[in-house]
């Protein structure tokens, strides 16, 4: 990469391509900026009533007096830890049934059903079994998040088992390699990038578990706000916690983005 | 004998019913030989390979092997593209258990040996399709085994490639002074590198004839020119049927 003797023409390249990543970066910043300035303004001047829309400057103001009043922190606590608990534990959870799973043809053949079915019955249908048998805590909320994220960690994690190349699946066994010799040294490494899209789907499924089972129980979080201010017309509250889990989903995928880039460069 | 196939037989079972692969098969191989198997394609010839390593054993018959151990080559290099070079000759010695410093030297040594040295932290991505080809025979050295298995190591390959790969191949084995029984369906092939060509008649498989190659020194490249490989290349092409 250090090399300084490139040519003009192709410095002439990396500058282009420099400025055209800058380009993109502006115009992504530009659009966001754009929005909540005609958000603003239509407000200001009641072209949309700000009651049912809100604005930027209203939602700055609810989250300074949510954050007066102490909640601010609390709510998001709740909300991430509940997410991230689902999160880890469906992750996994789910990795650990799909290594079982690809050990055992057989065991995989019985259990194949049951996780198509479970995959597509919509997880919420459960809700009120779980408020029965697990309470209305944030367990059931943990609980809730980890059945929407688990099968599909399980259903990715395992397709990218099956699907590592055949031929060095022959080598492994033509070097006499163990079942446990060929899942450590060729399986998981080998299927890395299915893992790390896992996650990346496994987040956005756990937001979704958790903000779905605080709509259905819950006395706390983001997901609790969005409810109330709903039913007590504080649309003022209601965009603020929406505004709030988009930075949150944002920097936790930002983050598993993150830990791709290290894995992977 | 390193290895000898004494009328050995082989059916495989799937749902769709069974196939006879091999059947009646006999011939055998000396320590330090080059043989050569050729047959009409799909005609079993990765079976005998499996057989021959005993990662299958025959339906009838009997496979005999004096305690040799074997290494296997495939079509494809099968290299793992998120270990380095080094990371991949030292494959075979973990997965075998044999991971000790002398194994670990010597593999180092033969990939020294044979021009891999200022590509041992590189990534195979970064390598030519001939020193990929390279790296995978070093592998299979890597765990000293006594008898080379080569199911068309060369198929994937471009012609030139194939070509000089090949040459180097053989090079590599002789000079190591190893046994080697390649399966291939290149006749040309079969006669440059090896000592004898075994033929094989279609499904189920059995020896059609056998031949000892002697001409042209054991250079590939050299027994290329001589006079007498166009003749055998004819005579097993007639023997194949093609």
């Amino acid at each position: 990469m250090k090399n300084l003797n490139y040519s003009a023409a192709h410095i002439k390249y990396l500058k282009k391509n420099r400025r055209r990543g800058i380009l993109i970066n502006v115009a992504r910043a530009g659009i966001l900026a754009l929005i909540l300035l005609m958000w603003e303004l239509c407000a200001q001047f009641e072209i949309i009533d700000p009651f049912i829309t809100s604005s930027p400057s209203r939602v700055i103001k609810t989250i300074a007096e949510l954050y007066e009043g102490g909640n601010l922190f609390y709510h998001i606590g709740i909300t991430l830890m509940e997410t991230i608990a689902g999160f880890v534990i469906a992750v996994i959870v789910g990795y650990a049934v799909a290594v079982l799973l690809y050990m055992s043809d057989s065991i995989r053949k019985v259990f194949e059903p049951y996780i198509v079915v479970l995959n597509s019955l919509p997880k919420i249908a459960l809700g009120p079994l779980i408020i029965i048998w697990i309470g209305t805590g944030y367990t059931a909320i943990i609980f809730m998040t980890v059945i929407v994220a688990i099968i599909v960690c399980i259903m990715n994690t395992l397709t990218g088992f099956l699907s590592v190349d055949r031929t060095m699946l022959t080598l492994m066994q033509a070097m006499g390699a163990s079942k446990r010799a060929t899942l450590t040294k060729l399986i998981i490494p080998a299927s890395l990038p299915t893992l790390i899209n896992t996650l990346k789907v496994a987040v956005g499924l756990s937001w979704i578990g958790s903000i779905m089972g605080e709509y259905i129980v819950s006395r706390a979080g983001l997901g609790y706000l969005i409810v109330y201010g709903g039913q007590v017309f504080k649309l003022d509250l209601v965009m603020t916690a929406t505004i709030i889990l988009c930075v949150l989903a944002g920097g936790m995928y930002g983050i598993i983005a993150m830990i791709e880039k290290k894995l992977t460069k | 004998m390193i290895l000898r196939f004494e009328d050995v037989g082989y059916t495989y079972h799937t749902l769709s019913g069974e196939t006879e692969a091999v059947k009646g098969l006999n011939f055998g191989i000396l320590r330090g030989q080059f043989v050569a198997v050729i047959g009409p394609s799909g005609c079993g010839k990765s079976t005998i390979l499996s057989l021959a390593a005993g990662l299958i054993a025959p339906s009838s018959g009997r496979v005999v092997r004096e305690n040799a151990e074997f290494g296997y080559m495939l079509q494809r290099d099968a290299l793992f593209p998120w270990r380095t070079v080094e990371g991949n000759l030292f494959l075979p010695l973990e997965v075998k258990g044999r991971n000790t410093r002398a194994m670990r030297e010597n593999a180092l040594s033969l990939a020294e040996k044979y021009g891999l040295k200022d590509f041992l932290k590189k990534k195979p991505s970064e390598l030519s399709g001939g020193m990929r080809q390279r790296v995978a025979l070093i592998r299979t050295l890597a765990a000293q085994p006594d008898i080379l298995l080569l199911d068309e190591p060369f198929s994937a390959l471009d012609y030139q490639t194939r070509l000089e790969v090949c040459d180097d191949v053989q090079g590599i084995i002789k000079g190591e002074q190893k046994t080697a029984l390649l399966v291939t369906h290149d006749i040309s092939e079969a006669i440059a590198l090896s000592d004898k060509v075994i033929v094989l008649s279609a499904r189920p498989a059995r020896v059609v004839a056998e031949h000892t190659i002697d001409f042209g020194g054991n250079i590939p490249k050299r027994r290329r020119e001589c006079g007498e490989f166009a003749a055998t290349f004819e005579k097993l092409r007639c023997e194949l049927g093609i």
